[in-house]
Formats: structure tokens, C-alpha cells, sequence
């Protein structure tokens, strides 16, 4: 390619030299030249590239490339470089190259000095706005020559242009190839034989209309549709980085799919996704659905500095509402002002801001039957607990007495505020409030050792409190995946300030808690034993029984295993001293599992040390919120706050103990949910500061929240600030919001968007195909509540869409990509849809939707070290499990599952709108080769032989159909048949083995071998994985 | 050199020629000729220069490797074991583990000079010193990022953030492929872990996904799925084929999408990969002092086994070859670590380069030896251990255009920092893209808006290293 360019510049450049000896004139030679092949789009409608040269003025400022014209040097001017072909950019004009003579003569102009007479300088030189920054406008429709074409608006403007380039539109396509098409499009599954016998028996008007109703209805729908935004939103199942460690963050994907299939508004579905948990009154899926801003990577590498890696996730944030929302390039801006396009460094900080005041939260959540479960037993405890206040009327006085003998029974404690210095992978943030919080690598078997001076004389015991942190698994206090921890054992020694390295170990006489949870073996799936060790967890003397293998365990049930907890350790002896002392706590925490390249700790989370000089302290019994609440006064109490008082106190009367174990049953009946990844604003806010080259350690100049003012202005509002942020990013008045998710509807559609650049519109974009066309769409959106389904109605019932997609030499050349539209689109579908038509045309697919990601068949090494980096858990699913959507996949981002690599799905690297589309043997070895797919020929073939018929030519017409949804044409036939019956005598000869080939266990073995052959070539068809 | 991406026609294989199974059939004759050449995304490319080297073997040793214990000899720091670096040196430092104020800790292992060249080598490497007078050590590397993944990728897409390509898709994006039955990537992996930054090492980034490396394993089906399914024999294969085939042309001449050609040729080469990977793998043909000087051993998967394999992969056309060893992050365990990752890979580096020369491979063959980072002069835990260090540490390259015989830059006498001919890893590839006969200011991937290359905005190529 290069050097055939090379000997074309070469050509050309010859050429040149035997014309520039003539006079070139401007007004009769180059201006007419201009007007015909450039003005159109550089000229006063529109400069594209901000570009026109219709004024002399301008031409000679140039555009988004400078040196459009450099006098007497035509080899550094833009404009001879673009119509020769030899600059790195675009060949112009777009429409078609200037003839060869057309091309010496400007550069005879140039060479002779570019004179432009100052007569025919043109008289407006100003540029307007790059059309993707001004707010989209509907034009009215074209006026085209065929009108009996249009279906609707969508045809007027892609026949004009055909039109205008001398084209005609292909025939519409034949019906059951546009029924694929359509289901392909709308479901990422192929119709089922009795849906297009139906479709093409139903003949009529309405038909085809019934059909687009019948596949937006779906459920389907959202999954195939939720799969692109997903995209898009970067999501994955795991860490990414190093570790790579699993991740719960399927609720999110669920939110996706069924956002699109309720037809959410588009506004409101990125509203959710940015500021869903600042809502009013904010549900749970308004939570999960920030989950978007969470698909970032986490790198739990021994090694890091969290901040450095927040930050690197911030900017993943970013480069993801950018791309996805903004259809905007903004990452450049994290380190210098914007190349092209007039975005500035100090406003990405500023858009930065907005989203920069967010803990990194992890929440449980449920589905909706186990929130329907949640409300019966709370809703069961509260009629027992009314039953108790009604059956005792005097309940409110005995609370209050019981308040007055509890409100003085607590101890002084003083806060020891130890400190980690060993080197460690486990990271330690010290809070204000003297809690030390866990964070980075985890090691699932270590003895945390810290270290706290203090000038205390006396100390009769320690209290080690373990609290809540939105950062924590499911809130804490542990970092176990459900948020607990299991503390082995806790020691203390003690040593002179002046003589530190003289540590005595102190001895316990009692440890109290509030929580002790009856003895437990150690969950060996949660925290495995390469021995099959025995492990035991329960009440608190656990931790100083001075053996390992018996741990305090915070965990007593799903109902209450999240809330702060709290140990005493009363000392035997006193420390009494008449000098500073440096006390070294170890904290061993040895009840994880033991690979910590999985979420296999049970580590604290955030936790916070104190001693008194009292005697006699132990645990306070009572919750921190109810301890808290008794310094409220009663009369300024909420009823939420006098509830838990009440529902605390309940369990301290001895008569009730019937319904307190009511209560308790009940609370342990509680299901377990599961996690998610979320944002959730935090109470102080951060500082944001422009980043010097983007580095976390140059933090420059203070920035406030604001949006960049070459796009539309925010509108005032007293909501948070990421709140409006969203609301801005889809603004009615935003001039990209709308216009990026038309283009990228329409590029999954077409293979190419409107703008084929649909993660950029800003300057650097490809300018559009048919701008208006773009632009209408848009508004159209837009005025439609932000449907998405109303948009799919309009482009699938178009004329443009429903075109025949054959094509012939002269058309593929003049139109490679099939930016005119004159033919229906012809792509090979997406990885997911590629596998998925596998499972669904050999009956294996299982439809269910949602929940947990499934574990299909794949390689057992591909999860071990030296292809993993650590090993990883890889439950392969037996039976239907193993056949379910390919979206259901679980996603290791450093280990993509491998058909679904091959045949180009995004790992979750980065938010990715355009996937690229390749043709490579690897896909060919996995359709042929791959386990799963073998298991789909067979049951393609049994499902044949039970369903097809009788005769061999039905058959083969079943399952062609099942498989490209047409039926064959003879010559197709006629090869299947040859295929049949040349393995039928080789099975029957013994050279194949009809068991190993067609399965164990079918009654007609060899038939079954001879049509899984036949099955496995239908499979591995072209037209089989392609959308035509 | 920039080429857009091809929207929609794009990543198509080998459309010169069709092969076995059709008789032939030239589907590119087939094609209108614009197309031909946008659609042939690995069709053999020239560079924009005369090349030195044509293919790469890149010998990733993954975990950061201790110059110090390696190529890197400091009698200083030696001098000073047991003391604290000079407080000056740790002004802005940080480091993964430890406190930088860490006692330093001398080297762990005695130097020597070899060959004419008289390069210092350790102990450890008794091969690599035999080999001294063949390749180019370059003791003044510097990166930007000391975490194993960022690090990781910094030195295989030239950014510490995910997302770029790799510089092999870089390379077969720039060049194309020249082999008709392999890929022309590939990527080995052996040692306790495997790579930090996973696939993303040798991903596509943004380039068509057809540039990506393609994982190798040195036992059992070299390639995923390369084997016939279960009852599946060599003839129904091809007879499967055949019948594919045929029914594709059929679409083909009907709806006239050059797409089907392309995948009529992929599916040919998958079947020709399914003959030439196994007999690739095949290291049991090489004779016993071929083997020997390896220290191969057929069947059992090893270092040595792939440094065989990329040379065999050499030989067939294959341009790329990354072999990730995960061995070298000796936190504690430095010296038996060490010995232990030596006595697994020094042999077979030595024995590689030693092996191409022999064939005269060597010459268009570039080697490069390294990992994503070095090791602290401080000591880590008691006496046997160095964190990550990004600051200074030493690579060699031999082969490809490269002087041999010589050592490049230096570190000061702690081996903490650069002090001559600083080695950025975007220099380093400035350099290898030179020898391949790339400007890498030139060698751009339009993506986002702007046009991207290996070296982003930086980048020098190293004159000294040029032969």
C-alpha cells in the first residue's frame, strides 16, 4: 500500500514538473477548482476541520492542520499534500480525487507563490463551531427524485445522497433474510423455524411491523442491546491488574439489561449511572447502577500506593463518561491542554471534580425475591416487637429506667494510635479518628505487628472496636468477602519507651465482646486449606486461647454481620508504670484461605485501639448506634432511633426470651445477598487539584466542579454536585449526547456509525456521512422521551435498512464500507452472538436470564500458573449451566474466555464503543474445534434426526434452517447429502468411530456420527455467523 | 506511516493465496484491486527503511530481575552494606515495600570480565559470559512505573495504563506477517506465575485485533483448539473443509462479499496451522547437541524448551516471539531465587543466541534479554532481599543490527540511579523500531482523535547501540 503510494507521489510529482512551468492563475485556474471540488465543505455552510477556502483570509490561517498554504512550497502545504494523496492524513477530496493535471496545477500555484488576489478575497472568513459542538437541529427533509422510496425520514436522507452520487438503493431483501436480520439486530439470536413460517405464512401489511413489536418486547432485547452499552461501560468480572481477582458486580450488568428493556429513557439511564445513588430516596438499583463509574480496574498489587491507583481509576472514569457519554476524546486534557479540540487541562480537573468526592463503596444487594424475603422477616420482627409493646403497656418506662442504669456504665478508654512500620503488602490508612483501615494487597495469613507509645501509667485492659467502612466488602468491619474478619489472636507486649527492644509479653485474664457467635467450623470454600486443616470460629476467648487454629469471628449471619463489633481484653496484671511505655500489638490473623491472589483473607478491615486504666471493663453490650442514641434526649429522638433502643433493650428482658428467639430464627433466615460495586458520596468533601502531566504527586492549583465552555452551560440547581453533572451530560441542549448514541445504534446496525470515529465527534472526527440525517436522529431521540426502542422502530422499519446486502465488484470498490448505504448491511455478527447462534440453533441454549455469571467449559490451564498469574477458581458449569448466553460469561480481564477473544470481544481494558471485526483462523480453529461447539454439532444432529423429518433432504433442510434460517438451494443440498453419505460409509467401513464422534448413548449411533458431521459444516458456515 | 482502520472490511488473512483444499483458487483475482490492499490487513509490509533486523525474540524476564546480582557490579555498594543510602538519593523516592531509608545491602555475587569486550558479568550467568562478545549491555535503563503490572505493560505498549498495543501488534501492524501457517506473534510463558498484566502484555490495544499475540504452550495443543475434536480424523477434517469451502463460494458468488474469501483463507490456514504447529513443536527432531546447548528436554515444559521453540518459530517465518519467564521478584530469597532463575534460563539464552549465529540468524534476528524493572540497592526483610526499582537497571540485546561486544551507559555506585546515556523504555523502543526499519514517530495508529505510536511522545533512538 505504502509503496504503490510512494510510486503515485512519484507520478505526480513528475507531472508537476512538466506543468509548472505556465502561469497558474487564481481566478481562471485555481478558484473554480476550489468552488466545484472543496467549498462544499469548507466553504461558508460548513468548515469541516475548521478549514474554508472561499476566503482568502482563512484559507490562509488554515484549519485544525496549519500551513494549508505555505507560499512557493507546495511540499509543505496542507492542501497539496491532501488533493496529492501524500500527507498522512485523508486523501481529499473525500468525494473523489482530483484529476492528475487538476492536482500540478495547484501546486504550480503554490510554487509560483500562492497569489490570491485581494479582489477575490471572499468576504466572510469566520468559522463556525465544529458542527459536533452546536446543538443538533432537525433540517427538513431532502427533496429526492424517487419518492415512492422513502419509508421514512431516515430513507429521504440517505436516497438523496445516493442520488446526489448517482446511485441507486438495492431491492429490499428477501423476507426470511430480513427476518433474520431483524432478530439478529434486535435479540442477537436467530428466529426459530416456527417463528418464520409464522412470519412468512402472516403475509400482510403488518407483518413485518408485528415482528420489530414482537423482538422489542423480549426479553432478549436487553440482553443483546445491554451488551454493547457494557462495552461501552468497560464491565468485567474481575480486578484487571495483576491479581485480577474476581469481582461481584453482575447487578450491574442486570441494571444494564433491564434499563433496556423497560426502554428507560436515555437521559435518565446515564443519570443513574453517574448519580443514581444522589437520587431522592435512591433504591437499590439507582445504587447499583453507579456500578458504571465502579467498572474500573483495581490493582491489588503488594507494591502500591492506593491514592496512585484511585487516581489511575479516576481517570479511567473519565476516559469512560467521555467516551460512552460525551462521545469525546477528554483523556489528553489529563495532561496538557487539548490538542484540538478547545478543551483546556484546568477544565478536565474541573469535570474531574465532580465525580472526585465519592467513597469506593461495596454494598450488599438482592434480587428482588430476596428483597421480597427481607421485607417478610423485618416486617415479622416488627409485628413481634409491637405484639411485645402492645401486650406491656408499661414498656416506655421500663426502657427509660433501663437507660438511666446504662447511660454511666461505661469506661474512660484513651486511644492508642499504633502505627504499622514493617514492610507489608497490606496497606494501613490512619483516620482521623485514630481507625486504621485495611486496604491493598490482602495476605490471607499474617500477623499484623503495630506499634503505639503512649504516656498512660496504668492500663487494666485494651479494646480493639472494628467499624464500618464504605470501602469495605459489603460495608465490614473485615475484608473477607462478606465483610468479616476472624482475629486468631491478639497480643500484647509491652517495653520502656527508653529501652524499646525490652518487651515483656502481657498476659489476659478475660476478653468479653458484643458478638460471639457460637463455635463453627472454618468455611472451607470461602477460605480454603490447601490441607484440608481443621479451623474453627466463634466467641472471643478464641483470641487469646493462645492457639491457631481458633479464632474470634465477627460473623453471626447475613442479618447482622456488617455492623461495628468490639472486644475487651482485660489484662491479668495491670500495667503500672512510672514511664512512657511502647506497647506492640500482634493482631495474627491467620483463618484465611491460603491463595491471596483470590478474595480468599479474613482480614480486619477497619478497626481502632484503646486502653483504660479502669477495672472490671468489658465489652459494652450495646450496639455503637444505640449507645449513641441514649445521648440523644428522648423527646428529640427519630422513631427510627427510638426503635433500635427499643429493639436492643427487648433482648435484655429475661420474660421475652420466647420472642426474642422468635426474632433470632428469623434474623438467621435472613438470605445472603450479594455485592456491588457502587459510588456513594462521601460526607467531607475532597480537594481536587489540577495534576501537573497528570501525576498524583504534582498536585497544582485548586480546582472547583465546573463543565468545559465550548460545550452548553449548566444549568443552576441546589442538587449535588455529581448530580448535576449528570444531568448536564444529557442535557437537552447538550450537542453530543444525543448524536453519540444515535451514531453508535446506528454503527451496530450499519458495521459503520454516521461518524465512523463514534468514540470521538469532537474536531479530530471523521466528519459525517450523512450530517443531517445524524442531526435529525438525534432530536428525534430526543423529542421522543430519549427511547432508544423508538429508534430501533424507525431505523429497522427504514427503507435503507431493509436493502438487499448483495454487492458486486463495481459497488465494493466505489464503497468498500458501505458508507452510501446502497445495500443492506452483510457483517459477521458479535463474539457472544457467534457462539450464541451455536447454542440456540442446536437447542442447547439456555434462555434464563440474569444473575451470577456462569462458568462454561474451557481449558483447565488456562487458570494456572505460568498462563495465570496466580491460580484462579474456574467452577465449570455441567449440563444447562455450560449453554447459557454468552453474556452470562464470567469476564477475567486478564483472561478473556478464549472464543470470545477470538472472535473480538473487549476485555474491559477501557471503555470500548467500536470493536473491531476480524476474519482469523483462530476463529476458525474454536468453531471447529472448540468443546462446546462440538457438543452443539451433536445436539444440532440429534436434534435433527428427532425433529427433522424422515428423508435425508428434510433433514438436511431442517437443520440448514436452524442454523442460517433460509432454506438451501439445491446445489447446498445436494453438497450436505454428498457430506452424508461419504461418513456414512466410512462409519459403516469402521474408519470412523460413530461413538467417539457422535456421542455416547444414541440408539442409532452411526447416524448420529454421520449427521453430526453434517451438523458440525452447517455450524461453520459463513452465513451461519454472519448477519446478511 | 499512518493507515486508518478499514471500518468495516478490515482483518482479513492472506488473500494471495487460497492453497490447498479449493485447487488453488486465487481469491484475491476475485477481488476489485482497491479492495486487495485494504483488506489484507497481514499481507508482508515493507518498513520505511531498509531493515537491520526482520524478526524479534523478546526474553521477557517478568518480576524485575537485580542488575545488581546480574550485569550491574558495584564494589561501593559493597563498601557500604549495612549502612544507610545517603539521604540526598531518596529525596522524592518511593518505594513498593519498604521504607526507602533501608540499610543498603552489597551485592550478593562475584563479577567478571569476559571476552575481548571484557564485560562484567555475575557468577550466575556462566553462559551469558561466553556469549559477552556477541551482545550489547545496557546498564542505564529507567522506567516509570515499580508495580509489576503498570511496570509490566510500560515495557510491552510503552504506558503504564492499560489499554495500548503491544509493541509486537505494533510491529505486525507496521510489517505484516510473513508466515502462511502461524501466526505471525507468538507468545510462550513459563515460571511459577504467569505475566502480571496478563493478556494486556501482548494485546492489540486499539489495533485490529488480528495484530494481537497469540499464546503458545509448550505441551499438549500448542495453540487452543488445535486438535480435531473427539472421533474427528485427519481425512473428515479435510473433507469438512472442503465441504465448507465449497458451500462458502457458493454465497460468495451469490452475494459477493470478499468477506466469505477471507474467511475461506482463514479457515485453510487454521487447517494448515493444525499441521505446522504440532510439527513446529516437535523440539524431539532437533539433534541431542542442539538440545543439549539448550538444555532442552522434549516434553517437559521449560524456559529452555521455548528459547528452542522461538528459534524453530524463527525459522518459519514468524516475526514476533515473547517468552515470559514470572521468576524474578526476590523480595526476600535473593540469593537462592536468583540461583535458581539463573540455572532455568541462563543456559538456553546463552545457547540461543550462540544457536542463531551458528545459522546466521542472528544478523536479522534482534534479541532482547530484560524485565519491567530492577531491584533497590536497600535491602528488603533481613539480608536476602531488594524491592522494585525503576530508577536503574540493565537489559541486553544482541543480534539485528546491534554492536556487539559493548556495554552501554551507567549507574552510579549504587546502582540507584542513572548517571550516562540514560535508557528510557521508550528509547528502547525507539531503538528496536529503528533496527526494524521503522521512524517510531512515524509508525501512528489513527484512534480517539489523535494519531498514536508505541513511543507516544517520546522516545530517542540509542545511536551507541547501532551497529
Amino acid at each position: 500500500m505504502m509503496r504503490s503510494t510512494s510510486i503515485f507521489a512519484a507520478i505526480l510529482v513528475l507531472l508537476a514538473w512538466t506543468s509548472a512551468s505556465a502561469a497558474v492563475e487564481f481566478e481562471r485556474d485555481i478558484q473554480p477548482l476550489l468552488q466545484r471540488s472543496c467549498h462544499g465543505c469548507h466553504g461558508e455552510a460548513q468548515q469541516m476541520g475548521q478549514l474554508r477556502l472561499d476566503s482568502k483570509a482563512a484559507a490562509f490561517r488554515g484549519g485544525v492542520s496549519k500551513n494549508t498554504l505555505v507560499p512557493g512550497k507546495p511540499d509543505q502545504s496542507e492542501l497539496y499534500l491532501r488533493v496529492a494523496g501524500t500527507s498522512s492524513q485523508v486523501r481529499m477530496p473525500m468525494g473523489g480525487e482530483l484529476a492528475a493535471e487538476e492536482i500540478a496545477l495547484i501546486r504550480g500555484w503554490i510554487e509560483q507563490g500562492a497569489d490570491w488576489p485581494d479582489t477575490l478575497a471572499g468576504t466572510g472568513s469566520e468559522v463556525n463551531k465544529h458542527w459536533g459542538f452546536v446543538r443538533p437541529q432537525k433540517a427538513p427533509l431532502p427533496h429526492v427524485r424517487q419518492k415512492d422510496w422513502p419509508a421514512n425520514p431516515i430513507d429521504y436522507f440517505v436516497l438523496a445522497r445516493l442520488e446526489t452520487e448517482g446511485l441507486q438503493p438495492a431491492p429490499e431483501a428477501d423476507e426470511v433474510k430480513l427476518l433474520r436480520r431483524l432478530s439478529l439486530d434486535l435479540i442477537g439470536l436467530p428466529p426459530t423455524i416456527e417463528e418464520t413460517d409464522a412470519f412468512v405464512a402472516g403475509r400482510g401489511p403488518d407483518a413485518y411491523r408485528k415482528q420489530v413489536e414482537r423482538l422489542l418486547n423480549s426479553p432478549h432485547y436487553g440482553e443483546r442491546w445491554g451488551r454493547h452499552w457494557l462495552d461501552a461501560a468497560r464491565y468485567a468480572d474481575s480486578d484487571g491488574f495483576e491479581k485480577d481477582k474476581p469481582r461481584r458486580v453482575w447487578f450491574y450488568r442486570d441494571w444494564v439489561v433491564n434499563a433496556l428493556n423497560d426502554d428507560m429513557p436515555y437521559d435518565r439511564f446515564v443519570i443513574e449511572q453517574l448519580a443514581g445513588d444522589l437520587l431522592p430516596n435512591a433504591t437499590q438499583s439507582q445504587k447499583v447502577a453507579t456500578g458504571f463509574l465502579r467498572n474500573s480496574m483495581i490493582n491489588e498489587e503488594g507494591g502500591i500506593n492506593p491514592e496512585q491507583f484511585r487516581m489511575e481509576a479516576m481517570f479511567d472514569r473519565m476516559d469512560a463518561v467521555g467516551t460512552a457519554v460525551l462521545g469525546l476524546t477528554v483523556k489528553c486534557a489529563q495532561c496538557h491542554n487539548h490538542k484540538y479540540d478547545p478543551l483546556t487541562q484546568e477544565e478536565y480537573y474541573r469535570m474531574f471534580a465532580f465525580l472526585n468526592n465519592a467513597h469506593e463503596a461495596n454494598i450488599a444487594v438482592y434480587t428482588p425475591e430476596q428483597q421480597e424475603e427481607r421485607s417478610k422477616i423485618f416486617g415479622e420482627i416488627r409485628a413481634i416487637e409491637d405484639g411485645l409493646q402492645r401486650r406491656n403497656p408499661g414498656w416506655a418506662d421500663r426502657v427509660t429506667a433501663w437507660e438511666e442504669s446504662v447511660r454511666g456504665d461505661q469506661r474512660e478508654w484513651t486511644l492508642l494510635e499504633p502505627k504499622h512500620e514493617e514492610p507489608s503488602g497490606q496497606k494501613y490508612h490512619y483516620y482521623k479518628d485514630g481507625s486504621i483501615l485495611a486496604q491493598g494487597y490482602a495476605p490471607t495469613r499474617h500477623d499484623l505487628k503495630m506499634e503505639a507509645k503512649t504516656g498512660l501509667r496504668k492500663i487494666s485492659a485494651f479494646r480493639l472496636e472494628l467499624l464500618n467502612d464504605p470501602a469495605l466488602p459489603l460495608g465490614g468491619p473485615g475484608r473477607s468477602l462478606r465483610g468479616t474478619s476472624a482475629l486468631t489472636e491478639f497480643e500484647v507486649e509491652v517495653a520502656p519507651a527508653s529501652d524499646p527492644e525490652e518487651r515483656k509479653k502481657l498476659k489476659f485474664e478475660q476478653a468479653t465482646a458484643d458478638v460471639n457467635p457460637p463455635l463453627r467450623e472454618l468455611d472451607l470454600f470461602l477460605f480454603p486449606d490447601k490441607e484440608n486443616k481443621r479451623r474453627i470460629t466463634g466467641e472471643v476467648d478464641f483470641a487469646i486461647d493462645g492457639f491457631e487454629m481458633s479464632a474470634w469471628s465477627t460473623d453471626n449471619g447475613p442479618a447482622r454481620r456488617n455492623q461495628p463489633r468490639k472486644a475487651v481484653f482485660r489484662l491479668s496484671k495491670p500495667i503500672d508504670v512510672d514511664e512512657d511505655v511502647v506497647l506492640t500489638f500482634h493482631l495474627v490473623q491467620k483463618h484465611g484461605g491460603w491463595n491471596s491472589d483470590d478474595n480468599q483473607n479474613n482480614n480486619l478491615g477497619r478497626f481502632r485501639l484503646s486502653a483504660t486504666t479502669a477495672e472490671n471493663a468489658v465489652a459494652d453490650p450495646l450496639p455503637a448506634d444505640v449507645r449513641s442514641v441514649l445521648s440523644v434526649a428522648s423527646g428529640n429522638r427519630t422513631q427510627d432511633q427510638q426503635r433500635a433502643v427499643f429493639s436492643y433493650w427487648r433482648t435484655t428482658v429475661p420474660e421475652w426470651s420466647d420472642a426474642n428467639a422468635r426474632i433470632g430464627k428469623l434474623l438467621e433466615s435472613h438470605p445472603e445477598g450479594s455485592a456491588q460495586l457502587i459510588l456513594s458520596e462521601r460526607d467531607q468533601p475532597r480537594t481536587t487539584q489540577l495534576l501537573a502531566r497528570g501525576d498524583f504527586l504534582q498536585p497544582k492549583d485548586t480546582v472547583e466542579p465546573g463543565t468545559p465552555a465550548f460545550l452548553h452551560p449548566m444549568p443552576a440547581s441546589d442538587e449535588p454536585a455529581r448530580l448535576r453533572f449528570a444531568r448536564w451530560a444529557v442535557d437537552a441542549e447538550s450537542p453530543t449526547a444525543a448524536r453519540t448514541i444515535v451514531n453508535r445504534i446506528w454503527q451496530s446496525y450499519f458495521g459503520v456509525g454516521l461518524v465512523s470515529t463514534s468514540e470521538n465527534l469532537g474536531t479530530q472526527s471523521e466528519a459525517p456521512s450523512h450530517p443531517k440525517l445524524l442531526d435529525w436522529l438525534a432530536v428525534e431521540l430526543m423529542e421522543n422521551n430519549w427511547s432508544r426502542k423508538h429508534l430501533h422502530r424507525l431505523i429497522v422499519t427504514s427503507k435503507a435498512y431493509r436493502q438487499s446486502s448483495r454487492s458486486g465488484p463495481e459497488l465494493l470498490t466505489r464503497d468498500p464500507d458501505n458508507r452510501l448505504l446502497a445495500r443492506g448491511p452483510r457483517l459477521r455478527v458479535e463474539a457472544e452472538i457467534v457462539r450464541d447462534i451455536a447454542l440456540s440453533a442446536s437447542g442447547l441454549l439456555d434462555t434464563r436470564l440474569g444473575g451470577p455469571p456462569v462458568y462454561p467449559p474451557a481449558p483447565e490451564f488456562l487458570f494456572l500458573p505460568p498462563v495465570s498469574y496466580g491460580p484462579k477458581r474456574w467452577y465449570t458449569e455441567s449440563g444447562q449451566g455450560g449453554y447459557r448466553r454468552s453474556l452470562y460469561t464470567f469476564r477475567y480481564r486478564s483472561l478473556p474466555y478464549p472464543i470470545l477473544d477470538a472472535f473480538d470481544a473487549p476485555n474491559g481494558d477501557a471503555a470500548c464503543v467500536r470493536r473491531t471485526r476480524s476474519n482469523t483462523p483462530l476463529q476458525a480453529l474454536a468453531t471447529l474445534n472448540e468443546p462446546v461447539y462440538m457438543e452443539a454439532a451433536r445436539a444440532l444432529a440429534r436434534r435433527t434426526l428427532a425433529e427433522g423429518g424422515a428423508a435425508d433432504r428434510e433433514r438436511i433442510n431442517y437443520a440448514f434452517r436452524l442454523c442460517l434460517t433460509r432454506e438451501p438451494e439445491p446445489a447446498e443440498s445436494d453438497e450436505l447429502l454428498a457430506m452424508l453419505e461419504r461418513q456414512r460409509e466410512r462409519i459403516a467401513s469402521g474408519e470412523l468411530d460413530a461413538r467417539r464422534l457422535g456421542g455416547e448413548g444414541a440408539v442409532n449411533a452411526a447416524e448420529l456420527a454421520a449427521w453430526t458431521t453434517v451438523s458440525r459444516v452447517l455450524l461453520n458456515l459463513d452465513e451461519t455467523i454472519t448477519k446478511e | 506511516m499512518t493507515r486508518r482502520a478499514p471500518h468495516q472490511i478490515a482483518r482479513r488473512w492472506f488473500l494471495q493465496n487460497c492453497g490447498v483444499g479449493l485447487g488453488s483458487i486465487t481469491l484475491a483475482n476475485l477481488m476489485p484491486p482497491a479492495l486487495q490492499a485494504a483488506v489484507d490487513p497481514l499481507a508482508a509490509r515493507q518498513p520505511h527503511y531498509a531493515p537491520k533486523a526482520k524478526n524479534v525474540i523478546f526474553l521477557f524476564m517478568a518480576g524485575g530481575p537485580s542488575h545488581l546480582e546480574l550485569f550491574d557490579y558495584k564494589p561501593r555498594l559493597a563498601e557500604f552494606d549495612g549502612t544507610l543510602p545517603p539521604a540526598k538519593l531518596l529525596e522524592g523516592y518511593r518505594a513498593a515495600f519498604i521504607n526507602p531509608n533501608s540499610k543498603l545491602l552489597g551485592p550478593k555475587f562475584k563479577f567478571s570480565r569476559h571476552g575481548e569486550s571484557g564485560a562484567e558479568i555475575s557468577e550466575l550467568l556462566p553462559h551469558t559470559a561466553e556469549i559477552a562478545d556477541d551482545i550489547a549491555i545496557v546498564k542505564s535503563m529507567a522506567t516509570d512505573a515499580f508495580n509489576h503490572a503498570p511496570a509490566q505493560i510500560m515495557m510491552n505498549t510503552g504506558s503504564p495504563q492499560f489499554g495500548r498495543p503491544s509493541m509486537g501488534a505494533w510491529l505486525i501492524y507496521g510489517l505484516g506477517s510473513e508466515s502462511q501457517n502461524l501466526p505471525g506473534f507468538v507468545v510462550f510463558s513459563s515460571g511459577k506465575k504467569g505475566p502480571s498484566g496478563g493478556n494486556s502484555n501482548w494485546g492489540a490495544g486499539f489495533l485490529p485485533t488480528v495484530y494481537q499475540g497469540v499464546p503458545f504452550r509448550s505441551s499438549g495443543d500448542p495453540v487452543l483448539y488445535l486438535s480435531n475434536p473427539e472421533g474427528v480424523d485427519a481425512k473428515l477434517q479435510r473433507d469438512s473443509l472442503d465441504t465448507i469451502s465449497r458451500l462458502n463460494r457458493m454465497r460468495l458468488d451469490t452475494v459477493g462479499d470478499p468477506e466469505i474469501s477471507t474467511r475461506i483463507n482463514s479457515f485453510e490456514m487454521a487447517f494448515r496451522m493444525q499441521s505446522s504447529a504440532p510439527e513446529l513443536m516437535e523440539i524431539s527432531q532437533e539433534p541431542k547437541h542442539v538440545l543439549d546447548m539448550y538444555g532442552a528436554e522434549p516434553g517437559k515444559p521449560s524456559f529452555a524448551n521455548n528459547c528452542l521453540l522461538a528459534r524453530r518459530l524463527v525459522e518459519r517465518g514468524v516475526r514476533f516471539v515473547q517468552l515470559f519467564h514470572e521468576a524474578w521478584d526476590q523480595h526476600g530469597d535473593l540469593v537462592s531465587g536468583l540461583t535458581e532463575n539463573c540455572k532455568a534460563t541462563d543456559q538456553a539464552c546463552a545457547a540461543l543466541v550462540k544457536d542463531l549465529k551458528q545459522r546466521g540468524m542472528l544478523d536479522d534476528t534482534l534479541i532482547v534479554w530484560g524485565g519491567e524493572f530492577g531491584r533497590t540497592p536497600m535491602v528488603q526483610g533481613g539480608s536476602d532481599g531488594r524491592d522494585h526499582h525503576p530508577n536503574a537497571f540493565t537489559m541486553w540485546l544482541a543480534g539485528g543490527g546491534i554492536k556487539p561486544g559493548i556495554t552501554v551507559g551507567e549507574s552510579d555506585d549504587l546502582g540507584f540511579n542513572v548517571v550516562a546515556d540514560g535508557v528510557h523504555v521508550h528509547d528502547l523502543h525507539a531503538t528496536l523500531l529503528h533496527l526494524l526499519g521503522f521512524d517510531h514517530t512515524k509508525l501512528t495508529y489513527h484512534f480517539q482523535g489523535r494519531d498514536y505510536r508505541l513511543t507516544d511522545v517520546h522516545g530517542q533512538v540509542v545511536e551507541k547501540l547501532l551497529a
